[in-house]
């Protein structure tokens, strides 16, 4: 049967096709659905398991794979950096279950703090790497990985962007292989990196990659496809797409599904027939840096650029001077629209009440917290990586101090990102002793990426009932006196917190609680926050339209200047009431509960 | 390009519900036995900003996204938003714009005002049909509707009107919002003539 499919439930799909038994990923966008439809689709065939961190994930599935099982483990790009520990030495390992990394990226940055091109950890990692160019190869693909996997012993690095993630397209179902657990034998030679192992296993590695290289060569993932011999078009993933759009048969094409080692032999031959050759890829010249320094000549970045998105329209532009009309009119006039914390957003308050302190640095970190930095309420200052927030924090706190400049440093982290890595940077704050302000806004989720289970929601992936790590208790083992737990909606506690902890000289921590608004509350949440939502009204005679409630940003809050007065859209409202507590006229109440 | 090749744009707020709507054209497309590929931004759009989705037919389509110039119809399910897209559309191109606003942080903030005779300002430029998409799904007696009344603009727009599309909608929408999907199917087709 023909189905669309986004290339992640592609790869679910050929998850499950392929005989893999056990994925293990840490959510992050454009990979998250993958796990998520396997978890939703092939409960009873695969598990499927939310690691609290990509190094955590990569690891388990290694694991596993030593164990003998398929694997995959799945992560956005910035994933990989963190899981590049295990990854380069399981490289000199080698499997005994086929291994499989999805790494997806994010050209054009929708969603993501940089545009890194993780083709290069292929070649950096030595490992052998996959590019699929739509979902049917996606699918497919994930079943060549776990053979190539196998036959060579590598992991594969397999390397999706957002465009093949988040695209649609018909997808053909195939047959499954039955999973098979493959004898778990203990092979230290193998499997324990002490020094002498690995020096003996980097010559083996080099021995794989010159048998995978030869593989490249001929593979049937890498094919040519004849038309005019004017153009050659070397290309992979979705710039193959695109180079068709643009050339259709005008141009003949060597797709290149498998990309590391990539086969120079037969791009060298290629080029040898066609008049002009072009490298048609995304971002950093990965390909044709290794083809010009093979000796080759090609045309590449410097016609392409390597910032942003590709796109057919750049193709077309920059290698044929051609463009389409388009309809002359100004769109200046038309304001932004920035994504915003959404109305009820329990890291309102919080934020609200922080934007006031004086002489403070708020380092921030990754989720919808991050949206607190955006106007109105602009509090932050840095965005680095996951988990950066708490040691930024330490670190600019230390050198503040050491210059006897009067500023705090206030780090502000979801809890997902506390589990993430933040609770290594806050071990740090507690042992090395900086009066840093550790804000953990706990709403009960992974908000950002689309309501995930975390290690302290108390349930997992598969929507099992777990222990819940208890973010208090975790802080005072770790060496925090000073912790304490608040309703970031009421802002006098907010507002005697933050005062408490600028007044402490010690590390201390404060632990927001509330449920984000959109999610789907668990029976513990119900009981815990169940009766709060309702509606809140602006009353009309008392408002004096002095627009103090838009600063916290609430998107259900409408200033109507025909009246002078602020009108609460009843749909989005959840009745939070941080906006009632911010006026100072008493004009705005809470609806009673008909 | 290949102007066999048809593109559609529909562009919202996030919530609108034009994912359902490109689940829907998309299938439908599929069972009549086109190529069909579709490409949509998720992430932090979901947080009240500007979305977009991107669906492509044809006997062959190579690119999940289209070039600015080359839309056939662009579907607005705000008003101002029309207008932000616009760059995509071809000259020879239609637009459905849903006369509803949904004012941005800027605008909700004070910082800004909602854009006055955008309506206007398209129609002057191109073949422009303008609905009142939430008002017409009210009257059907769903006001969450209006996704469809827009949906059903659009296919009549496009002439695609043969295709079988209360099986599609039957496929994507739980079985107790069957008939008043197909109501506000019916009667977004009405708005076109
Ligand atoms: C290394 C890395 N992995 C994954 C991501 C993707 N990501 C961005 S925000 C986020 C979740 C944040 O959740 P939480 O900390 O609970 O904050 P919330 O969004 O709920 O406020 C994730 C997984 C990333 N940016 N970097």
């Amino acid at each position: 049967m023909t189905k669309l499919l986004t290339g992640n439930e592609a790869v679910a799909l050929g998850v499950w096709e392929a005989g893999i038994s056990y994925a293990c990923a840490y959510p992050g966008t454009p990979s998250t659905e993958i796990l998520e439809n396997i978890a939703a689709n092939y409960k009873k065939d695969i598990l499927a398991e939310w690691a609290p961190n990509e190094k955590v994930a990569l690891e388990c599935a290694i694991g596993a794979s030593i164990a003998g099982v398929r694997t995959i483990s799945t992560m956005k790009m910035v994933g990989v950096n963190v899981a590049a520990d295990p990854l380069f030495s399981f490289a000199y390992s080698g499997v005994n279950g086929a291994m499989i990394l999805v790494s997806a990226d994010d050209p054009g940055l929708h969603s993501s703090q940089n545009e890194q091109d993780n083709r290069y950890y292929a070649k950096f990692a030595k490992i052998a790497m996959l590019e699929p160019s739509n979902s049917q190869e996606s699918k497919d693909m994930i079943k060549s990985a776990v053979e190539i996997s196998e036959e060579f012993d590598t992991p594969i690095l397999f390397r999706m962007t957002t465009r093949i993630c988040h695209s649609k397209s018909p997808v053909n179902e195939g047959e499954r292989i039955t999973p098979v657990k493959k004898p778990y034998i203990k092979n230290p030679a193998k499997y324990d990196l002490v020094p002498s192992v690995s020096k003996a296993l980097h010559y083996i590695l080099e021995d794989k990659l010159k048998r995978l290289q030869a593989f490249s060569e001929t593979t049937p993932l890498n094919f040519i496809q004849w038309n005019s011999k004017k153009i050659g078009i070397v290309t992979s993933g979705i710039s193959y797409q695109y180079a068709q759009e643009v050339f259709g048969t005008n141009a003949s094409y060597l797709k290149l599904g498998f990309t590391f080692p990539l086969p120079i032999e037969k791009i060298r031959a290629f080029s040898k027939e066609v008049e002009i050759l072009y490298v048609i890829e995304e971002n950093e010249p990965f390909i044709e840096e290794q083809i010009k320094a093979a000796g080759i000549q090609c045309i590449g970045k410097e016609k392409l650029p390597n910032v942003d998105e590709l796109t057919p329209e750049i193709i077309a532009r920059e290698l044929l001077g051609k463009e389409l009309q388009t309809i002359d009119i100004d769109t200046s006039i038309v304001p932004g629209r920035p994504p915003t914390l959404c109305a009820g957003c329990p890291h309102r308050g919080f934020y609200v009440e922080l934007r006031k302190l004086k002489n403070i640095m708020i380092t921030g970190d990754i989720g919808c917290y991050s949206l607190g930095g955006n106007e109105p309420l602009n509090a932050k200052d840095t965005t680095i990586c996951m988990g950066a927030s708490i040691s930024m924090g330490h670190g600019a706190q230390k050198a503040f101090d050491l210059f006897d400049e009067n500023k705090r440093t206030i780090a502000t982290i979801g809890d997902s990102t506390f589990f993430h890595t933040g609770i290594n940077s806050l071990m740090h704050v507690a042992y090395n002793r900086s009066r840093t302000i550790t804000c953990i806004l706990d709403n009960r989720t992974t908000g950002m990426t689309g309501h995930q289970n975390n290690p302290g929601t108390g349930y997992t992936l598969m929507g099992m009932p777990t222990k819940e790590a208890d973010i208090e208790a975790v802080c005072r083992a770790i060496g925090i006196e000073h912790v304490r737990t608040i309703n970031p909606l009421n802002l006098e506690e907010v507002k005697a917190t933050l005062k408490w902890a600028m007044a402490l000289d010690l590390p201390s921590v404060i632990i927001t609680r509330w449920p984000c608004v959109l999610k789907k509350f668990t029976e513990g949440d119900i009981e815990e926050f169940g009766d709060y939502f309702g509606k809140c009204e602006v009353v009309a005679d008392a408002c004096t339209g002095c627009k103090n409630c838009l600063k916290t940003g609430c998107p259900a809050l409408q200033y109507s200047k025909a009246d002078n007065k602020v009108v609460i859209d009843q749909v989005q409202c959840v009745g939070c009431e941080v906006c009632k507590q911010v006026c100072k006229f008493d004009a705005i109440e809470r609806k009673q509960k008909a | 390009m290949s102007n066999k090749v048809k593109n559609i744009l529909l562009v919202g707020v996030g919530g609108q519900g034009t994912i359902l709507v490109s689940k829907i054209l998309s299938s439908g497309l599929l069972n009549a036995g086109y190529d069909v590929k579709m490409s949509e931004i998720h992430g932090m759009a979901q947080r009240g900003g500007s979305v977009s989705t991107q669906v492509r037919f044809g006997e062959k389509v190579h690119s999940p996204i289209m070039a600015h110039g080359q839309a056939d119809i662009l579907v607005s399910f705000e008003m101002m938003e029309a207008l932000r897209w616009m760059k995509y559309l071809s000259p020879e191109g239609k637009v459905v714009i849903n006369d509803y606003q949904i004012p941005s942080a800027p605008i909700l903030f004070g910082k800004v005002d909602y854009p006055e005779g955008v309506a206007q300002i398209i129609s002057k430029k191109v073949n422009a049909t303008i609905i009142k998409a939430s008002e017409i799904a009210a009257k059907i007696g769903n006001a969450r509707t209006m996704n469809i009344v827009l949906f059903g603009a659009l296919v009549k727009s496009m002439k695609l009107t043969e295709i079988d599309w209360e099986s599609a909608i039957r496929d994507n929408v739980k079985s107790n919002m069957v008939d008043i999907n197909i109501a506000a199917f019916k009667a977004g087709m009405e708005t076109v003539n």
